[in-house]
């Protein structure tokens, strides 16, 4: 099997200080990886690297596109990347108000997408805002309102909806359950679990929560300083955590 | 090869399995706890396996479902060396082949019993009907009333988040199975159910590896029992 993407030797440097440095790894279709490490780990550089959305300094960034197989992202050129940042790729921010258009109604912001794609029908495009609004349970009379009106988890919700509406093979979340109060991040994280297994997505999550990874993400990867210090199966490192800084991580959690 | 020597090829194999903890943020002290260890299971056998508290009988389940890193040794099961996969391999073996019941139930909260009960189905592509279907005929089977079904179990007794876990790890008819005192905390009803799940699996050809210290329950499904102990590496060391 072909992974999906495969990076190498990533590294971004932010003048002598290293924002990460020397990250490898493959991700194959259907697959969740996590990565979690405390604030300046350099997991969000990492992720924003991957994305598209920081140039690295070194490495490659390679996916499988459709048309043409495994090609480097980071060398391919800017039109080219966007495309794919509409399409196959997806981005759930942190903060919904930086994936969504506040001032665009919610079925404007899901249709916005479909529309970068070439969708053009009123009717099927509505349809399929509508259907989309469902799936991630906002209530259909919403439709028309701003997502301003939303509460954050809804918000969330729908930034999940308008990036998952084209079908990407690839989702890229920061933090996505960070700031919500732990009802609706449990929600959201089963709603997550939900949309992985029925789509076949992979995903990349960066957090710092280790009970979000443990529910949602099959492989972790834990950063320090910049490096990658352990990865492995998520449960795995996660009760047998090899590196000192991981067992520092681990046994920090508070029990409730 | 004969169909009565195939019927022999172990399903789960570990062959010099070693395994030490090194606890960095204390002193870096260095804690053996297994060395050597052996075991084999035929398909349609049930293993327990005994010894003290601390022993390692939970240390060597766990290494075998790939929750414990083994440090030396091989650990086959169903062809996959769990000591050395890569971990797509692992989650692979574990949708497919290799089931666990736990002590302890893992959930996202809010989500309804009868989905919990259902995802190791789902996660293999079944069809929600028949899914929830087997679901629901488990947990019927356990004793767990339909009112409950639509709640989390987060919720729940002791007694009734362990019969949820037991549903849910017998919900695939996994080729192997580990069980981690599947009888503890249940009344002599729902222990008697779960015996009779134990039997089924393997008549169906089941290798199972098992905690009990139920020792009446260990005796009736246990073909053989398997002293960890002897695995333990010498404090002299």
């Amino acid at each position: 099997m072909t992974p999906l993407l495969q990076v190498k030797g990533i590294e971004k440097r932010y003048g002598a200080r290293i924002g990460c440095a020397d990250v490898n790894f493959d991700l194959y279709p259907g697959e969740v990886m996590g990565i979690v490490g405390e604030s300046g780990s350099g997991k969000s550089t990492l992720l924003n690297c991957l994305a598209g959305h920081l140039a690295p300094d070194a490495g490659q960034v390679i996916f499988d596109t459709r048309a043409d197989g495994p090609v480097d992202t980071v060398t391919m050129s800017e039109p080219a990347r966007r495309m794919l940042g509409r399409t196959d790729w997806a981005f759930v921010h942190q903060h919904a108000r930086d994936g969504l258009r506040m001032n665009v109604s919610a079925g404007g912001n899901i249709g916005e997408r479909l529309m970068a794609v070439g969708a053009r029908h009123y009717g099927d495009i509505r349809d399929r805002a509508v259907d989309w609004l469902d799936r991630v349970e906002i209530a259909e009379n919403r439709v028309d309102d701003r997502p301003s009106a939303f509460s954050g988890g809804m918000q969330q919700r729908l930034q999940i909806a308008r990036n998952l509406v084209t079908e990407p093979r690839l989702v890229f979340m920061d933090e996505p359950t960070g700031g919500l109060d732990v009802s609706v991040q449990a929600r959201l994280l089963d709603l997550l679990r939900g949309l992985v297994r029925q789509m076949g997505l992979s995903a990349l999550i960066v957090t710092h929560d280790l009970a979000v990874v443990r529910l949602l993400a099959d492989r972790l990867m834990v950063m320090k300083d910049g490096h990658v210090v352990e990865s492995g199966l998520t449960d795995q490192v996660l009760d047998d955590p090899q590196h000192a800084y991981t067992q520092l991580l681990v046994s920090s959690v508070l029990q409730v | 090869m004969s169909i009565s020597a195939q019927k022999k090829m172990p399903m789960i194999e570990l062959s010099g399995v070693a395994k030490s903890f090194v606890l960095h943020n204390q002193g870096g002290a260095v804690i053996p706890v297994m060395a050597g260890a052996d075991l084999s299971v035929a398909p349609g056998e049930c293993v327990a396996l005994t010894g003290a508290s601390g022993a390692g009988k939970s240390t060597l389940m766990r290494m075998i479902y790939g929750n414990y890193r083994a440090n030396a040794g091989r650990i086959m099961v169903g062809g996959t060396d769990v000591a050395s996969a890569e971990p797509r391999e692992i989650i692979a073996l574990r949708r497919e082949v290799l089931g666990y019941v736990s002590q302890f139930l893992r959930v996202v909260p809010r989500v309804p019993t009868l989905d919990v009960v259902a995802e190791p189905l789902l996660a293999l592509g079944v069809a929600e009907e028949s899914a929830r279907a087997r679901a629901a005929e488990l947990l019927a089977r356990l004793n767990i009333p339909e009112r409950l079904w639509p709640l989390s179990p987060t919720t729940f007794s002791g007694g009734e988040q362990q019969r949820v876990n037991i549903a849910r790890g017998f919900a695939h008819d996994y080729p192997a199975l580990l069980l981690d005192e599947p009888t503890a905390s249940l009344d002599p009803v729902n222990r008697a159910v779960v015996l009779e799940l134990i039997e089924a699996a393997k008549a169906r050809g089941a290798a199972i590896v098992g905690i009990f210290h139920d020792a009446e329950a260990r005796a009736r499904v246990c073909d053989r029992e398997e002293d960890v102990s002897v695995f333990t590496p010498q404090a002299a060391a």
